[in-house]
């Protein structure tokens, strides 16, 4: 075999062997199934969830308040940092109410938000959609200010109108620090996300984690950490893929 | 004809209170088609002089004139920058059109316009590259098709082929004397190389440290076209060295005391 190939097998091999030693060590009674619960009946639980329907909805309920709430938090984000960034008047104005606020952990305006938008999706789409604000705003502040000064003398020395400055110079310039931002946006999301749907909601995976281990159904709360971690997987995994479509130049 | 006139021109950067001169009381006339290169050493304000005329800096007193060109929609200056000036995210042909893509021009016609352009500087198998994927000799060169696309009157560049080695820096030079010659650009040069400036130019600048003013113009006269390699083995090449060298050797020694007085 081929030196790639053999690291490549190993990969998925060392996973599937901590598996086995898992439940190898589950059947000895080497590990308490009461809090840890072997990898099969984690399986045949999730099988069951799968079965009923109820784990769809629970990823369903999820992905639409992340998509949403992602959604309107980065697309005015992008747009602030992009005119924090170009404009120092603006910079100078907005940047005293950015650093008040972005160190506010979210999660802790949850009850605020409940009271302002009421019990259902609208809060915990708010939560997302405000910790993920301004952290993007941030990063796309920095991306544009990181740009070299030179790329604006070469724009300026051939003449270059403001709309194609903006789309051929400044926007891919700053797009690598804003996909990077995004992504980091997007983990931030996640943990809110869940965290809201611990304490106030009736759907979501962050819901079936806590209500399973309310009702002490163990397996269940494993079938949503293990959901959850998968969906964060994909999730970074599918901006990784936009940035291979979206920044060639940068491929290794 | 004069090209570019410039007078008095002086450039301070800073506060009141701390307050550089970059530079001072500086004249210099350049006719057409002339290739004048400036040589002095660091912090003398010579980049600061090729800025101003590019437009890219105002100057705090003195004018620059630059005499209008018989053709129109052509840029009046193009600048060769020192390294990163190219734009990473354009494939080679993109950052070379890209004068061309600012007048409006289509995309068809750019690459009609620019792939004979890339043939000529053995550049065409690389066209599709990213400037991260080539050698600082070769971006250097799709900086100077860059430039010599958007077919300007003056061609300003500011240390080049500073970062290149030896051997690179020579084929660079020959290659940048062979599109020019013939070309009727006006060119102005900086650098540190006195050898380069000797090699290229028509005549060279010698500035002083810091208040940059101008200390002497050296005439130089070999005939063109030339090959900067057999022109390094003439013994007068040797002895213009050697004496524009006198020149500049204490102002280099000034700038290197300001420089430790500063730090």
């Amino acid at each position: 075999m081929k030196r790639v190939n053999q690291e490549r097998a190993l990969t998925i091999l060392s996973p599937v062997a901590a598996l086995i030693v898992w439940q190898l060590a589950s059947n000895a009674g080497l590990v308490n199934q009461r809090y840890v619960p072997s990898p099969l009946s984690i399986a045949v639980a999730g099988w069951d969830l799968a079965l009923s329907g109820e784990l769809a909805q629970h990823i369903g309920a999820s992905l639409r308040r992340l998509v949403v709430g992602f959604v309107l938090g980065a697309v005015p984000g992008v747009f602030i940092g992009m005119v924090m960034g170009l404009n120092r008047w603006v910079r100078a104005a907005l940047d005293p109410l950015v650093a008040a606020l972005y160190p506010i952990p979210k999660i802790a305006l949850l009850p605020l938000l409940m009271l302002v938008f009421g019990l259902g999706d609208g809060s915990k789409v708010v939560v997302v959609a405000m910790s993920v604000l301004f952290l993007t705003i941030i990063n796309i502040t920095v991306g544009v200010l990181q740009l070299d000064k030179i790329y604006f003398d070469v724009a300026r020395n051939y003449g270059t109108p403001w709309p194609k400055l903006f789309r051929r110079v400044i926007l891919p310039g700053a797009l690598p620090t804003i996909l990077a931002g995004l992504r980091i946006s997007l983990g931030v999301s996640l943990v809110v996300l869940v965290g809201a749907e611990f304490v106030a909601s009736q759907s979501g995976i962050g819901y079936l984690i806590w209500s399973s281990w309310q009702t002490l159904m163990v397996e269940q709360m494993f079938v949503g950490i293990i959901v959850i971690t998968i969906l964060g997987v994909l999730s970074t995994l599918f901006l990784h893929e936009c940035e291979r479509l979206l920044v060639p130049w940068r491929r290794d | 004809m004069i090209k570019i006139a410039i007078d008095k021109l002086a450039k301070s950067f800073g506060d009141d209170d701390r307050r550089t001169v970059a530079l001072h009381d500086f004249d210099l006339s350049i006719d057409d088609g002339e290739f004048v290169c400036i040589v002095g050493p660091s912090g003398c304000g010579k980049t600061t002089v090729l800025r101003i005329v590019a437009g890219l800096e105002t100057p705090t007193s003195g004018t620059v004139t630059i005499a209008p060109g018989s053709a129109t929609g052509h840029p009046q200056n193009a600048m060769v920058f020192q390294e990163h000036g190219l734009f990473p995210w354009m494939t080679v042909v993109d950052n070379v059109a890209y004068s061309l893509e600012m007048r409006g021009i289509g995309k068809r016609e750019r690459r009609e316009q620019v792939m004979p352009f890339l043939e000529k500087i053995g550049l065409s198998r690389f066209h599709k590259h990213y400037p991260r994927d080539l050698s600082g000799g070769m971006r250097q060169r799709v900086s100077l098709a860059r430039a010599f696309v958007a077919d300007p009157e003056i061609l300003l560049m500011d240390e080049p082929f500073a970062a290149l080695d030896a051997q690179n820096k020579l084929i660079l030079q020959e290659e940048l004397l062979r599109i020019w010659e013939g070309s009727a650009k006006t060119v102005l040069f900086i650098t540190h190389g006195i050898d380069e400036a000797i090699a290229l130019g028509d005549r060279i600048v010698v500035m002083t440290a810091q208040p940059g003013r101008i200390k002497e113009i050296v005439p130089i006269d070999f005939p063109r076209p030339r090959s900067v390699a057999e022109l390094r083995a003439d013994p007068r090449f040797g002895a213009l060295e050697l004496s524009i060298w006198r020149m500049l050797e204490d102002e280099v020694r000034t700038a290197r005391r300001q420089e430790e007085a500063a730090s």
